[in-house]
């Protein structure tokens, strides 16, 4: 099988490097060769960050191609007009219709762009969800992350992995009946 | 049993499986989570130095004494830890000693971007390079191995890429391996320069027996498909190299890359007609094989600066881009890292970006931010510690030049213990007359919060002795001491002002817990009510004049739901209160007051 990209970006603190963790580990449990890259350090402290995910019979590189990506599943808005150069021409591009603002904009010298949704999705086929907003009426908005793992299971078509499983696993016990509604929700949101 | 590891805890597995059983270790990306994965381990001690220096002293110190032992660092730290690091080759070992360098390919989170294979030929050390989790693990088992066969500290260099990208490794158990004793032995262990002098020929000859090895090494070796384009890689290169070119080119892989496998190389070069070398940054492999005789294609094609991706290859090699969706690039602002809401560096920039004539030389940390925008405080920065060597020469300067500018060095307290006491002794034994600002925010912050000699902790979580950066500043002869909350922006300002105004060193400590940190029972004592507050805008009072960007904070949102009125994001907040004290018309205040 040829090898599968999954790129999950965002802004730093959003829970990208654990939703990427959760969905290794449920690859490697379907036994699929699997690596993963992030980066750690500076761009944490609310820089623009990225998680690659590559799985198959057997990766070689850790890291993602520009216009190689099957699925990117984008944190926040603006991030994905940042990285929409990985995205395959026909792949997905599931962006959480979030606004966080970058120093720029905060301390006012230049505006947080308008109609980026309308913008991306004249470039490519774009997803568009609140996940934010579903984290918050589920009682939790930590589980932004945990929709958005949903939405690219289902658009990678990786549901028939038990992922109850895996997130009993992994998860605190007390949030795991939560996490398990979460990542139904995101499977449910993706046609 | 398989797992899925980052480099960096295939590492701590590694050494952990070849029975190591002291290792140490200053924490920098991308290299910290060796050592926190290391101190999982019971059966290994495991402890933060405060300096890379320390960290190799008291690693050599233990292989000397007879137990094998780890040094981590990243790849800047091995310039702090070069001195021991260059005599301790010439001693050998007694048991196993590896040193792992952490390169940064890229610089993510660092200040340059210094290819540390050079090391390896300059103090003259074997080096492993490996290409992903799996071969970080295997090879730090051999390498202990290479260590002792050859009397040789080892130099296990590691990239980002291999550090922080997680692959499948099948782990294996820990190796019981028996203590050395030690003996004593001045001709092995005193580099008096007659002993140094014999040493220099045990080395030598060490390294020539190598040479012979690594072309046998199981971490050397030819992929041989039958194709007309050969490829010589190591690290993380080798893996894109093989992304890029599949089973069209064959292979000669690179792990045990100093002393170089000529043989192998001279061999693997009659079996193909051209050569493509891949190798991050520097042309040092390239190099040696055009040295001796042999063609190749390397740095003429390939970038030398940045990380050498599979594109980048690609590109370099079909001489075309590939096809990507264009990105609309007016709808794109910069997200460069900024300083967090709570974080108690905010109110301290705040006040110091706003002096004039004035020279900020600060250091490397989180509070390295202070040199963006709105606090534009920053004017130099270099490496660990030289805020304050650094200002004690701008202030002899300034005053040759009769310039009335004044200057102030800001530093973190992880790299005050680190590199700035001795600084600070420089600038009090000679006699400078300037201002030392010392952020102490109970923690090593920007690597992820490692314990430090200040915070009262050690690395397994256990209660360690806690230094005072006031006593020792006090002991160092300095008597113009302040320690303030940088939250208070009345009392920062005046201390910045009265610590200006001396014509003797004076030093301000800013104390204050990183909104980041996991508070001890100590902080919670300490600091009052810390991170509890919240603070909201009343937006009738509120007239929209923008005073409270210049605090920079990313928990403030102008304009966001209403016109012209500013809003505090209540998640966000922290409680700091900065914001609140630059608003002129009281509109921004504490919840429930």
């Amino acid at each position: 099988m040829e090898t599968r990209n999954i790129l999950l970006v965002g802004v730093g603190g959003q829970g990208t490097i654990t939703a990427a963790k959760l969905l290794t580990t449920g690859l490697m449990a379907e036994g699929y060769d699997v690596k993963m890259s992030e980066i750690h350090g500076m761009s944490q402290r609310g820089g623009s960050v990225s998680s690659q995910v590559r799985y198959g019979d057997n990766v070689q590189s850790p890291v993602i191609e520009m216009g190689t990506a099957d699925v990117i599943v984008a944190f926040e808005k603006m991030e994905a007009m940042r990285y929409i150069n990985y995205l395959k021409p026909e792949g997905i591009i599931i962006v959480n219709d979030t606004e966080i603002w970058p120093m720029p904009v905060v301390i006012g010298k230049q505006p947080y762009p308008a109609d980026i949704l309308d913008e991306l999705k004249k470039l490519a086929d774009v997803r568009v969800i609140d996940a934010s907003a579903l984290a918050v009426e589920m009682g939790n908005e930590k589980v932004t992350n945990v929709i958005l793992l949903g939405t690219i299971i289902k658009a990678m078509g990786l549901d028939n992995i038990d992922w109850k499983e895996i997130l009993e696993n992994n998860i605190k016990p007390k949030f795991v009946e939560l996490n398990i509604k979460a990542i139904a929700k995101g499977m449910a949101l993706v046609s | 049993m398989k797992k899925l590891l980052t480099g960096n805890e295939a590492v701590a597995r590694g050494a952990w499986e070849a029975g190591v059983k002291f290792a140490a270790a200053y924490p920098g990306t991308p290299s910290t989570e060796i050592l926190e994965n290391v101190g999982t381990y019971d059966e290994i001690v495991a402890e933060w130095a405060p300096n890379e220096k320390v960290a190799v002293e008291s690693a050599a110190g233990a292989s000397i004494a007879g137990v094998r032992t780890l040094s981590c660092m990243k790849h800047v730290g091995v310039n702090v830890a070069a001195d021991p690091i260059f005599t301790f080759a010439y001693l050998g070992v007694n048991a196993g000693a590896v040193i792992v360098s952490a390169d940064e390919p890229g610089m993510f989170s660092s200040q340059n971007e210094q290819d540390n294979r050079r090391y390896a030929r300059h103090a003259k050390m074997p080096m492993f390079e490996p290409s992903d989790s799996q071969e970080a693990k295997d090879m730090i088992i051999d390498a202990y191995k290479v260590s002792e066969e050859y009397d040789m500290p080892v130099l296990f260099r590691m990239t980002t890429r291999v550090c922080h990208s997680k692959s499948i490794v099948e782990c294996g158990d820990r190796k019981d391996v028996p203590d050395k004793p030690y003996v004593k032995n001045i001709q092995k262990n005193c580099p008096l320069p007659a002993f140094s002098r014999k040493m220099q020929v045990k080395l030598t000859d060490n390294m020539n027996r190598l040479s012979e090895a690594v072309n046998q090494s199981q971490w050397n070796y030819i992929e041989d498909n039958h194709a007309d384009i050969g490829v010589i890689a190591s690290g993380v290169a080798f893996r894109y190299a093989k992304e890029v070119f599949g089973d069209s080119a064959s292979y000669l892989k690179i792990g045990l890359s100093y002393p170089m496998p000529m043989d192998l190389i001279k061999s693997f070069a009659e079996k193909v007609k051209t050569i493509y070398v891949l190798e991050e940054n520097d042309p040092i492999m390239e190099t040696e094989i055009k040295a001796a005789g042999i063609e190749c294609i390397g740095k003429d094609l390939f970038p030398t600066m940045g990380e050498l991706l599979p594109e980048k290859i690609r590109a370099a090699v079909s001489g075309k881009e590939a096809q990507t969706i264009a990105p609309n690039s007016d709808m794109i602002v910069a997200r460069p890292p900024a300083l967090c809401a709570g974080c108690p560096h905010r109110g301290l920039f705040y006040e110091l970006g706003k002096f004039k004539d004035t020279m900020i030389f600060s250091d490397i940390g989180c509070y390295s931010l202070g040199t963006s925008a709105p606090y534009n405080a920053t004017d130099v920065m270099v490496c660990m510690g030289a805020s304050i060597s650094g200002g004690h020469g701008v202030a002899q300067a300034f005053k040759l030049k009769k310039e009335n500018k004044k200057v102030v060095s800001v530093i973190g307290d992880s790299t005050f213990f680190h590199s700035g006491i001795t600084s600070l002794m420089d600038a009090a034994y000679n006699k400078s007359a300037y201002l030392t600002i010392i952020l102490d925010n109970r923690i090593t912050g920007m690597t992820g919060h490692q314990q430090n000699p200040g915070s009262g902790y050690d690395l397994k979580g256990d209660p360690a002795p806690m230094m005072s950066i006031e006593a020792i500043v006090r002991a160092l002869n300095i008597n113009h001491i302040r320690t303030i909350d940088p939250n208070n922006l009345t009392e920062t300002k005046e201390a910045i002002e009265w610590g200006m105004s001396l014509d003797e060193p004076a030093v301000i400590i800013t104390r204050w817990p990183c909104a980041l940190k996991r508070l001890s029972k100590e902080d919670k004592e300490e600091f009052d009510a810390v991170f509890t507050a919240k603070y909201q805008v009343i937006a009738d009072k509120c007239i929209g004049c923008k005073k409270c960007l210049n605090v920079g904070c990313p928990a403030t949102e102008f304009g966001r739901d209403e016109a012209k009125k500013m809003k505090i994001d209540d998640t966000a907040c922290l409680g700091c209160g900065v914001c609140a004290q630059v608003c002129p018309v009281n509109a921004i205040v504490k919840k429930g007051e």
